[in-house]
């Protein structure tokens, strides 16, 4: 039999070798995307196998001073290889932050991510290694110069009164974070599980507060938001004047009103409408007016030094810089534009457009007790690799001089008989042990300050003569007390268990 | 003499295929923590039985089948079943974790398919002895097609949408048929059985344009007529990766009837022109192009599935995450059209090679099933179903890769899904059959010359055939035989194909209905050959 089909077998071939072609170029194309492409694609944000990989592998530890876990995970077995689990909770939540699986990472888990999942460039010699060796790679440890105790007593001062503020407590000679608390908290477990029912829930909870009034457990208010500090910020009036004419000892007005230059007859009161120290209003020393808070005598002094040095010592305070830290994202505090004399006698009582943070408060109060000195707060002690030893450690660095050390040591004094009139105030003697030195502040705000419960501030350091813990307490819209809110009644007694924690030994 | 019939080359390559399969099948319960439960021994043991049986057919059945095409067929089949069983185990621990029950798994019935599917692979080889009988149908086949591919366009589309597209015949809750996938197959032989009756004719008569001769209208009216309603159907119901498809097939096809390159770039030109035409007239077609040249444009709205499959195969890289190690659950269609993508996720680039070469193996065997092949039918319908694979392959791994626009088609013999697995065994089963007549030796008394020393070629299985002396004659004489009965009963499809029957044809018909005999007949010349070998 004869194949008479020599004409199909050419152009069968032609279509073989076009078929071949065919396929071929998906092989380039293949190529192309799965090794030119390959990082470009593995590394984008919306591939969200990266973020699941975080739950297979051994995710380094966050932990506070002494060792205390924050942040630790732990051997799973359901469709991940690990937990991330937050054995302190909601005390600790504005720290660790979460590692969700839908909701992605927040807070230090977020900012350290790098460290923790092990992808960091300094890691990748350790984690070779693994890959040589068959184990999994593995995360770095990040440990905190936060210590535990202060932490939780100070959560759960503002917790338990279900008060919306924030705690920050320094080392003055270091700028270690001693705390950093923000209330209301939130739970980060729920969130880190790998239920998804559970995730949502914990999640819908999470945004509640962006459709109703209640205080958002989300914000950081330690470093994220910036509030008027009120009579705290006679701190920095008083370093301005102390190296410019005045002396703790220099008289300044008793009146309990004064008129604002240049406004029709506006005023500027005392607290209660009281002449200063209740002295019938005759003149008092600088050191009683700021022990007593008058507004009057420092409205006038802020005016005598005016809006340009004012607003030079502030920002040697560091007021203007951006509280972030750690990679933990903040705001920056500022003392306004003060365009004219009335606005620098209101700034001068920490009100108009002044505006700070917990966190720079704190800094105040550190610099004062360090001597004038002002330390860069730190949060991180150090990073240590999978195998414990030293990746890196956090130097104290010195941001330079912030009031001349004598002039520290004066405002230091001030604020001693400044808080022997809030004890006194609030009858309790059991603080004096600590020899505070500290100032209260009760901050007007909202478009009518008469009927807005006012912001509660407390700022102190202690032991005055050797200082081991600066704090800054800050409590929103009165707290508990409502309308007759003041620093010393809400905010006072918060700083006073901080401080409490940390010198009461145990 | 085993090595003459292949069989035993098949049986080594399929047993090859069944380790892969099984290794493959262990690495992603390892990876995934599963135990090695007697169930899934159960499930691979099945498999393996339903191999050896149909091999053990396939002995019986088509004792000289090109010993290849079963076992990389069977290797895919299996390599899918292990990644839908790998998909099913993402499944339940996302639904174990968020509380939801359990879909239905798919592997499962994938396995079950896979056994339907052998069962009409050897069904086809037991009905369809004689390929050349199918031109019989060629008619019925293309109305059947057609008609078949209509029914979802008529059904209201609770019982036809799948996902958008309308292109499903579904009764709710029992089961759902693609019959694209079928009328394929129908089209195909169709075409076959029209093109292998005109062969002569349609090259060389017409006017000429520009230098091009243009067909008869009257020589390919019906093929036009077919293909333009199959195309109007598949347009209609959406279903753009099979009208190109179709449209492929039928290109090539003619262009192994005609040798004519020049018709080629007619039908490329107007499928060009007719591109640029659907992309400014239907949203829905612009929309696949633009998400193919800007897919980051709206990566979680319209382009989201082809984001995350390059998502899927960029982490795969190039050695992949291993078996049961990635997350190809993220991509959607994980188990249907973006298998590709699970599998370059978990294999790398190496592994999605191999499926490649695998698919190239495949189809250039279906090619050489062609060139072998001993009649024009045989010759056209295995380019064509041949071609009508690696073109499958190439839109929907081509449009999960984004090398060409993204059209939902099924990967063959990996992919989940009835009709595609049934389909393409039905396809496979044809090229196993074509493939077996050619190789069979001839009858009894050998015709002497030239045309024995095809047969060894063909036989072998290696190399193109060297007698160049009919090659010379035969497109010339065939054409003509082709035209002079044509001129007769030109309407009656079954009756002209009928009388096309060639004298060749007619004794190896003689030899099929003796078949022990030529088998026996075989046996003794393929001894002779292999030792000259």
């Amino acid at each position: 039999m004869s194949r008479p089909l020599g004409s199909l077998q050419r152009p069968l071939r032609k279509i073989g070798t076009a078929m071949l072609v065919l396929l071929c170029l998906l092989l380039v194309n293949l190529a192309y995307t799965q090794v030119i492409k390959a990082s470009d694609y593995s590394s984008n944000p919306l591939n969200r196998r990266t973020q699941l990989a975080d739950f297979n592998r051994q995710r380094g530890q966050i932990s506070a001073a002494g060792g205390v876990v924050l942040a630790s995970s732990v051997p799973s077995d359901d469709q991940f290889r690990y937990q991330r689990s937050y054995p302190r909770g909601a005390a600790f939540a504005n720290l660790t932050g979460y590692l969700s699986l839908r909701y992605g990472k927040t807070g230090l888990e977020s900012s350290q991510n790098a460290l923790l999942s092990g992808d960091d460039p300094e890691l990748t010699v350790t984690n070779l290694s693994d890959l040589v060796t068959g184990r999994d790679p593995r995360g770095a440890n990040v440990e905190l110069t936060v210590v535990p105790k202060l932490q939780q007593v100070a959560y759960d001062q503002l917790a338990s009164k279900n008060l919306t503020g924030a705690v920050v407590a320094l080392q003055p000679k270091t700028g270690a974070v001693l705390a950093m608390v923000t209330s209301p908290s939130f739970n980060p477990n729920p969130l880190a599980s790998h239920s998804t029912d559970t995730q949502r829930e914990a999640y819908n909870k999470l945004r509640e507060a962006l459709t109703t009034t209640a205080p958002d457990p989300t914000v950081n208010r330690a470093i994220e938001s910036v509030y008027p500090p009120g009579s705290t910020f006679k701190l920095v009036v008083s370093a301005a004047a102390l190296q410019n004419g005045f002396t703790p000892n220099s008289a300044v007005t008793g009146v309990n009103r004064i008129t604002l230059p240049g406004t029709g007859g506006a005023t500027l009161s005392n607290y209660g409408g009281e002449t200063c120290a209740n002295r019938g209003g005759s003149d008092v020393t600088l050191t009683q007016a700021l022990a007593h808070s008058c507004n009057t005598a420092f409205a006038e002094v802020a005016m005598k030094v005016g809006a340009a040095k004012l607003k030079e010592q502030a920002a040697s305070f560091g007021v203007g810089e951006s509280a972030s830290i750690a990679g933990l994202p903040g705001a920056a505090s500022r003392v306004g534009d003060m365009p004219d004399q009335a606005a620098v006698a209101q700034s001068g009582i920490g009100q108009r457009d002044v505006a700070f943070s917990p966190m720079q408060n704190a800094e105040v109060v550190a610099s004062i007790a360090n001597a004038g000195q002002r330390m860069q707060p730190y949060l991180v002690s150090r990073v240590t690799k999978p195998d414990l030893s030293l990746l890196s450690s956090t130097e104290p660095t010195s941001m330079g001089q912030a009031v001349p050390t004598e002039i520290a040591g004066q405002i230091r004094d001030m604020m001693r008989e400044s808080e022997k009139s809030l004890q006194s105030s609030l009858g309790q003697q059991q603080f004096a042990q600590y020899d505070i030195a500290s100032k209260t502040g009760t901050a007007e705000h909202g478009s009518n300050p008469k009927t807005t419960p006012p912001h509660a501030w407390y700022v102190a350091f202690a032991p005055a003569t050797d200082p081991q813990i600066a704090v800054a307490v800050f409590v929103a819209n009165g707290g508990d007390r409502g309308l007759s809110a003041t620093g010393a009644s809400v905010a006072g007694p918060v700083g006073h268990a901080v401080i409490a924690a940390a010198l009461g030994g145990g | 003499m085993k090595q003459r019939t292949g069989r035993a080359a098949e049986i080594g390559l399929l047993t090859f295929a069944a380790v892969i399969v099984s290794c493959a099948l262990i690495i992603v319960e390892l990876n995934q923590d599963q135990q090695l439960s007697w169930d899934l021994a159960w499930y691979g043991g099945g498999y393996l039985l339903a191999l050896l049986i149909t091999h053990l057919l396939v002995r019986w059945l088509a004792p000289y089948a090109d010993p290849v095409l079963m076992p990389v067929a069977a290797l895919l089949n299996g390599l899918g079943l292990v990644m839908i069983h790998r998909l099913d185990l993402a499944d339940v621990a996302r639904a174990k974790a968020g509380g939801d029950p359990t879909g239905a798994l798919e592997a499962p019935l994938q396995l079950m398919w896979t056994a339907v599917a052998l069962g009409l692979f050897l069904l086809v080889l037991l009905v369809v002895r004689d390929h050349t009988k199918l031109q019989n149908y060629a008619y019925t086949l293309a109305l059947a097609g057609v008609v078949f591919l209509a029914i979802p366009a008529i059904l209201p589309a609770r019982y036809s949408a799948v996902n958008g597209a309308k292109i499903w015949i579904k009764i709710p809750g029992l089961f759902s048929i693609q019959p694209s996938e079928f009328a394929k197959i129908a089209l195909i032989i169709f075409c076959a059985a029209f093109l292998s009756s005109r062969v002569g004719v349609l090259g060389q008569a017409g006017k000429r344009f520009l230098g091009l001769t243009l067909p008869r209208m009257r020589d390919l009216g019906p093929l036009a007529l077919v293909l333009v309603i199959a195309l109007g159907i598949l347009v209609r119901g959406n279903d753009l990766g099979t009208s190109l498809l179709l449209f492929g097939i039928v290109l090539v096809m003619l262009y192994l009837a005609t040798s004519r390159i020049s018709w080629v770039i007619i039908c490329l030109l107007a499928f060009g022109a007719g591109c640029v035409l659907m992309y400014q007239l239907f949203p829905h077609f612009k929309v696949r192009v633009d998400i193919w040249l800007h897919p980051f444009a709206d990566p979680s709205g319209s382009s989201y599935q082809l984001v995350q499959s390059l998502f899927g195969l960029g982490t795969g890289g190039i050695f992949g995450t291993g078996l049961g190690a990635g997350r190809p659950d993220l991509v959607p269609f994980a188990s249907t059209d973006f298998i590709t993508a699970a599998f370059g996720e978990e294999l790398g680039l190496v592994g999605l090679t191999v499926i490649i070469v695998l698919y190239m193996l495949l189809t250039s065997r279906g090619i050489r099933t062609g060139i072998a092949a001993r009649d024009k039918f045989g010759a056209l319908l295995a380019g064509g179903l041949a071609f009508s694979i690696a073109l499958q392959v190439f839109i929907i791994v081509g449009g999960v890769t984004r090398l060409i626009p993204l059209t939902g088609l099924t990967t063959p013999f990996l992919s989940y899904g009835g009709s595609s697995l049934l389909a393409n065994y039905m396809i496979l089963a044809l090229l196993v059959r074509i493939s077996d007549s050619s190789r069979r030796p001839p009858p009894p008394p050998p015709v002497l010359g030239a045309s024995s020393a095809d047969d060894a070629a063909g036989a072998g299985g290696t190399g193109g055939p060297g007698g160049s002396g009919p090659d010379g004659s035969g497109p010339g004489s065939s054409g003509e035989t082709g035209r002079v009965r044509l001129g007769k009963p030109q309407q009656l499809g079954e009756v002209h194909t009928q009388m096309l029957t060639v004298p060749g044809r007619r004794g190896r018909d003689g030899g099929q209905a003796s078949a022990g005999k030529g088998k026996d007949a075989g046996r003794g010349t393929g001894n002779g050959r292999g030792s000259e070998r």
